[in-house]
């Protein structure tokens, strides 16, 4: 880890002034994700701005009968809040299915979001890695890529997003509130927020350098039956093979994100479209242009089980 | 003490202490953080520098330059010793990779550097600034691809045994099987990384280490550092788990050794958990081929093992077959053992070494064949039990209560529900149940203590045998304590340092009765010191609840002790009762699965484990080395494999979050029975191992109980979800 | 069961060991004073708060995680480092109420906070119910993920009580309750090799009965 300068910023805006006024520095919320990554040197901040008491830690109602989350809402709060399990049990599922407890107790919604991808080669500083070290090539394909994404990848990059989380987000439609350093906010649909690599995997979101999420908001319920699903080798504390999160009503009309198969959340409103004809309808449109490894070439009959039996529990 | 003949009633017998559920002794130090452990080993008076190694980023070739000079430069550095700075090392007798010194690279992640600074933070930035200039080589990663290259390993190994005529008998048997089985590269994962702390005083050095077997390491550090064996003083009272992956000496011993040197100070260095899995050594790779001949009652008439494993040159095969040259009957039989030359890091011991991964696959080619015998499995496995070593009728087993296993554990399994492949289901899961024979020889290896008795009576005993969580100080403890008849609040046990007496140490399941008999050994020579100065007759001297008495006389232990205590050492020693008899423990593992119709997920829903394994010194510990070994049998049967990236060498998933292991929600209540056993020809203790007995057969249990789920055979561990998808049913 | 004496014992000896090895070794410059004070100043932190009840003042190197702050700064060393990555649970503490990986937080970050380690709750002679039944149901072997194991323990049954939900929770619309499932997956962020899981759970359940 590189030695770095360190603030406990006060303010929401002067977090964002911070950061604007130094392109090396990072923010700081749970820090599980960055200082795992900051110990092997893969992230190299010279400043860290620590914002954990700037006030963005509530979970309010909007006006409109959504949820506004606040960027600093822990994990375990944000799935143990009243709310959230009554009305977005999807989002609650999730991010329960997710890491440790000492993990989620720490992690912020932010910080989730924009969780860095587990792929080892990007984790071993030794190994070529076009999202670590642009240019340098891509050691998953044609190597170790059983847990790798399916769909959406590039000749440079076939990582994937491992957060459960944004998979409910992306469900839920959830839209990403942010400040600049200049002031300037906006707010950016989640559907939008994550990239696919293309020739930039290195580039994860759409956020400008210094960008500071500051809230996810959700829209008014949905209800449905809301499921998320995990398959995973152990049965806990370890990343998707697959997941599934799916809010289906009563109609057999539905939403369907998908985890463990791409760089971003997966979701095709296409696909969504099939769920009346069923799951493997379904499934088929949502990875129709799916390109495999043979290594995890399975993920793809995985996705369309684990979607069956997530429709026939969402039915039952 | 020499054990030439079987023992008769002695002492330890009385079972007062001995055999009793015992709590551990240093329960309450592990409870609290005040168990200290390697790298923790704190002196207020001592500056501890920091040292953090650097690990190659090639799997082989040479270095032609390093680069230190930013590394140097960086704040708070005291020193960098490179691998070029040192020089070639003379390499320590059990490593087959060397840890440190020249030029070569042989294996990935191999130690190239340490970096001392004043602070751990200091020291880990500036070991990122080490550039290093390699000159790869070509190497070989791909045990399949190597296997037409694999030579015969020297004949020590006994690569190739051979009884009867196998291809005949094979030929000629009208049910046969003939399958190939693969177990994969496997990390021992052990909680706390390898850690040393070094100091120097003049020419000699202490070391705090991390040790399953102290006089190995000493042996081996003197040898790399080129010191007097004598001048070196090893601790290792505490180990964090080590399953043979703490076995023989590593690097960061070295490092911390050459660090102290160089920086003119004790110096601290523990692995990094991302670089163990190639820095260390793992349990090899393997591909085995099974054949199995049976006429059509189910007796076994042929019997043929073949294993193909890797190492690097110089090291050792996988003795994968081992089990089947005495597990099962069968006149004519054959074992081969191939090893090839890969340039993966070193292949070496995790526990139960060979048994672990040969029953892997023996125990589902045993419920294979069964199937094409139309036989229950238990039924088959007993009709082809053997009282002797198959290959020399006339050597008999010490013990040997394989059936009695089996057919207890049936009983409370409830085997008899059991119903063909694919026809239980309970909700969205596939339901099966499985068994495999567990079975691991029971080495002897020489083992001392010394015991000595204070004017309070207390017992102190001291041997160099370490504690990697199997027990060791309490089943010590509860043998001193039977041997002198106190209770085991009068024993002190310290282990795991080289000023004590050489022990067995921690390894193969001999640790237990081997370093107990070493201290029964010592305690004789002490009840002997006692008997003496009280001037009593040993013959009939009884030591009992704190008193030494003969005939009406009784004297307390401490009076008896007088104002200078007195001693007992001693080693204990075997004759040749191992050769006449040929002494193995035996078990039986029953497992549940549930297997998720739609994602092929497999979870464990019961276990049973019913062991043979002679006196079992304390259920206690006992029973948590075997339900321990089941849970490590759940990781190689389910998701545990070291991925070889065959292109660049190198043990991919190389950290706690790509190499998976079993966590709580994966292991479901486990249940152990002992069967009722002492084996006089053991030990004076009749006692045997089960820390890698409990392993023996888990994962083979487990994958006949998938395929009694899903009616899907897989040969190819881990058995991943990935593998049994294409064969479930449609749920669409 | 064990001889009041026994740490005592070894701990002595070790002392004796170590100290004759100061003797020489002590010498050495005290490199934190050669070095230059200027430049590390920006890249250090004061930072105070309560460890196990005791008010705990540092100025550290920002790098410094609360973990090696614990164990290389206070000598706490009952916090064990198994992994350094969030991947193992040994180094697990309760921060005002709540676990926390302290290899993933940086010390600096905790400022005023009360730090609860596995010296705190409980010491020799003086258990925690927790540590009692780890050893009444031989919940460990090595040991070395013990701490983790026992402060996570303590940690689940007050997040059961303050109920929040877990991945096995049924009705998330429902209390929480201590059940063997619910229990196995809070504590899977705790890794175990030694495989002692059968035996910690037999432990937790008997103190969240006595409790209830």
């Amino acid at each position: 880890m590189r030695a770095f300068t360190y603030e406990r910023a006060s303010s929401v805006e002067a977090a964002a002034k911070a950061a604007a006024s130094n392109p090396e520095a990072k923010f700081i919320a749970g820090g599980t994700n960055l200082l795992d990554l900051m110990k092997l040197e893969i992230e190299t901040p010279t400043h860290l701005i620590d914002v954990n008491d700037i006030g963005l830690d509530k979970i309010e109602p909007t006006q409109d009968g959504g949820l506004r989350i606040g960027a600093l809402v822990r994990n375990t709060d944000l799935a143990a809040h009243e709310t959230v399990r009554r009305d977005y049990g999807l989002l609650s599922r999730a991010l329960l299915a997710g890491a440790s407890g000492q993990l989620r107790n720490k992690a912020s919604t932010a910080g989730n979001l924009l969780q860095r991808t587990r792929c080892p080669y990007f984790y071993d500083t030794n190994q070529p890695c076009n999202k670590r070290q642009p240019g340098s090539g891509c050691s998953a394909i044609g190597g170790f890529s059983r847990q790798h994404a399916v769909i959406g990848t590039s000749e440079a990059c076939i990582a994937t997003n491992p957060s459960d989380m944004a998979i409910a987000m992306r469900a839920l439609d959830a839209v990403v509130e942010t400040v600049k350093g200049d002031g300037s906010r906006r707010a950016i649909p989640i559907a939008d927020f994550h990239r696919l690599p293309g020739d930039t995997p290195h580039i994860e979101t759409v956020l400008e350098p210094g960008e500071m999420i500051t809230a996810v908001v959700l829209p008014p319920p949905i209800g449905g039956r809301q499921i998320y699903r995990k398959v995973r080798d152990r049965a806990s504390y370890a990343f998707a093979l697959v997941s599934v999160g799916a809010v289906i009503q009563s109609n057999g009309t539905g939403r369907i994100a998908v985890g463990g198969v791409a760089h971003k959340p997966w979701r095709v409103e296409a696909a969504e479209a099939e769920l009346p004809n069923g799951a493997r309808a379904a499934a088929h449109v949502l990875l129709a242009d799916a390109r495999p490894t043979e290594e995890n070439r399975f993920k793809v009959e995985l996705v369309e089980r684990t979607l069956a039996a997530v429709v026939s529990e969402a039915r039952g | 003490m020499q054990f030439d003949t079987p023992a008769t009633t002695n002492p330890i017998d009385r079972l007062k202490v001995v055999g009793q559920p015992i709590h551990r002794i240093d329960g309450e130090r592990k409870t609290t953080g005040r168990a200290i452990y390697a790298y923790e080993w704190n002196d207020p008076n001592v500056s501890y520098a920091y040292g953090y190694p650097v690990g190659a980023a090639i799997p082989k070739g040479r270095i032609k330059s390093m680069d230190v000079s930013d590394a140097k430069k960086a704040l708070g550095v005291l020193a960098v010793v490179t691998t070029l700075d040192v020089g070639d090392l003379k390499k320590g007798d059990f490593n087959t990779a060397k840890l440190f010194g020249g030029d070569q690279v042989q294996h990935y992640h191999q130690a190239i550097a340490v970096v001392v600074a004043e602070t751990f933070e200091q020291a880990r930035a500036a070991a990122a600034l080490v550039r290093v200039d390699y000159a790869e080589e070509k190497g070989a990663f791909d045990l399949e691809k190597a296997m037409d290259t694999a030579a015969k390993p020297e004949e020590s190994q006994e690569p190739d045994t051979a009884v009867g005529d196998f291809d005949a008998a094979f030929t000629s048997a009208p049910v046969t099987l003939d399958e190939t089985y693969t177990t994969p590269d496997q990390s021992h994962c052990m909680m706390e990384p390898h850690a040393s702390i070094a100091a120097w005083n003049g020419d000699e050095l202490t070391v705090w280490t991390s040790s399953q077997m102290i006089d190995w390491w000493r042996s081996d550090l003197a040898t790399t550092l080129g010191i007097d064996k004598e001048k070196l003083h090893l601790m290792s009272p505490f180990i964090g788990g080590g399953f043979g992956g703490k076995l023989f000496l590593r690097a960061d011993a070295v490092l911390a050794a050459f660090g102290a040197k160089a920086a003119g100070r004790p110096v601290k260095v523990a692995l990094p958990r991302p670089l163990m899995p190639n820095n260390t050594t793992h349990r090899p790779a393997t591909i085995q081929r099974i054949r199995i001949g049976a006429d059509r009652d189910g007796r076994i008439t042929a019997i043929a093992h073949q294993s193909w494993s890797g190492d690097l040159p110089g090291g050792g095969p996988e003795t994968a077959v081992n089990q089947t040259r005495l597990l099962y009957a069968g006149v004519n039989r054959m074992t081969a053992m191939r090893l090839a030359a890969l340039d993966l890091p070193e292949g070496n011991a995790m526990r139960a070494p060979g048994e672990a991964p040969g029953l892997m696959a023996l125990e589902i080619a045993i419920d294979e064949m069964a199937e094409k015998l139309a036989m229950d499995p238990v039924q088959f496995r007993i009709l082809n039990d053997t009282q002797v070593d198959p290959e020399n009728p006339e050597r008999p087993f010490s013990q040997r209560n394989l059936i009695g296993c089996l057919e207890l554990g049936a009983e409370r399994f409830g085997w008899n529900q059991r119903r063909g492949p694919g026809s239980r289901r309970d909700g969205n899961w596939l339901i099966g149940v499985g068994v495999a024979a567990a079975f691991r020889n029971n080495l002897l290896v020489p083992s001392g203590a010394r015991v000595r008795l204070d004017r309070e009576g207390i017992v102190t005993v001291e041997t160099d045998m370490t504690d990697i969580g199997t027990g060791s100080y309490t089943i010590i403890a509860q043998t001193a304590a039977e041997m002198l008849g106190l209770p085991i609040d009068k024993v002190a046990v310290r282990l795991g340092d080289s000023r004590f007496p050489v022990s067995a140490g921690s390894g193969g399941q001999f640790g237990g009765n081997c370093s107990t008999a070493g201290v029964y050994a010592a305690c004789v020579k002490l009840r002997e010191a006692i008997a003496q100065k009280l001037g009593f007759n040993s013959e009939d001297v009884v030591f009992e609840n704190g008193q030494v008495r003969s005939g009406n006389r009784a004297v307390p232990l401490a009076e008896a002790a007088g104002s200078d205590g007195l001693a007992g050492e001693d080693t204990i020693q075997w004759g040749d009762l191992s050769k006449t008899h040929q002494q193995s423990t035996f078990g039986a593992h029953f497992v549940e699965v549930g297997v998720d119709v739609a994602t092929g997920e497999t979870r464990i829903r019961r276990m049973l484990a019913v062991c043979a394994a002679g006196r079992i010194l304390n259920p206690i510990t006992a029973r948590s080395q075997v339900i321990g070994a089941m849970t490590m049998g759940v990781g190689g049967a389910l998701y545990e494999e070291l991925a070889v990236d065959t292109r660049s060498g190198f043990f991919v998933n190389h950290d706690l979050a790509g190499y998976e292991v079993p966590v709580h929600a994966d292991i479901p209540h486990q249940e152990v029975i002992f069967m009722n056993e002492t084996d006089p020809m053991s030990s004076p203790m009749k006692a045997k191992g089960v820390g890698e007995l409990g392993l023996c057969g888990v994962s083979a249990a487990i994958a006949n109980a998938i395929y009694n789920a899903t009616g899907i055979r897989v040969r190819h561990y881990p058995i991943t979800l990935d593998k049994l998808i294409g064969g479930l049913p449609d749920v669409a | 069961m064990q001889s009041p004496n026994q740490l005592e014992i070894s701990r002595r000896d070790l002392l004796i060991s170590s100290t004759a090895t100061v003797a020489v070794t002590g010498v050495a410059a005290d490199g934190a004073a050669a070095q230059s004070a200027g430049k590390i100043m920006d890249h250090t932190t004061k930072v105070s708060f309560t460890v196990n009840g005791e008010r705990r003042d540092l100025d550290l190197d920002n790098r410094t995680t609360l973990l090696d702050a614990l164990r290389e700064h206070l000598h706490l060393t009952g916090t064990k480092k198994g992994c350094d990555h969030g991947q193992c649970g040994a180094c697990t503490v309760i921060i005002d109420g709540r676990r926390i990986n302290a290899c993933l937080t940086l010390a600096v970050m905790h400022e005023g906070d009360q730090i609860t380690t596995i010296e705190g709750l409980g010491e020799p002679g003086n258990l925690h119910p927790m540590q009692a039944a780890f050893i009444k149901h031989d919940g460990f072997q090595c040991g070395y993920c013990t701490p983790g194991q026992i402060c996570s323990s303590v940690a689940v049954l007050e997040e059961i009580k303050a109920n929040i939900p877990s991945h096995v929770t049924g009705d998330l619309t429902r209390q929480a309750h201590v059940t063997p499932a619910e229990i196995r997956e809070r504590m899977s962020g705790n890794i175990c090799r030694c495989g002692a899981y059968s035996n910690i759970l037999d432990a937790i359940t008997e103190v969240a009965g006595t409790r209830a």
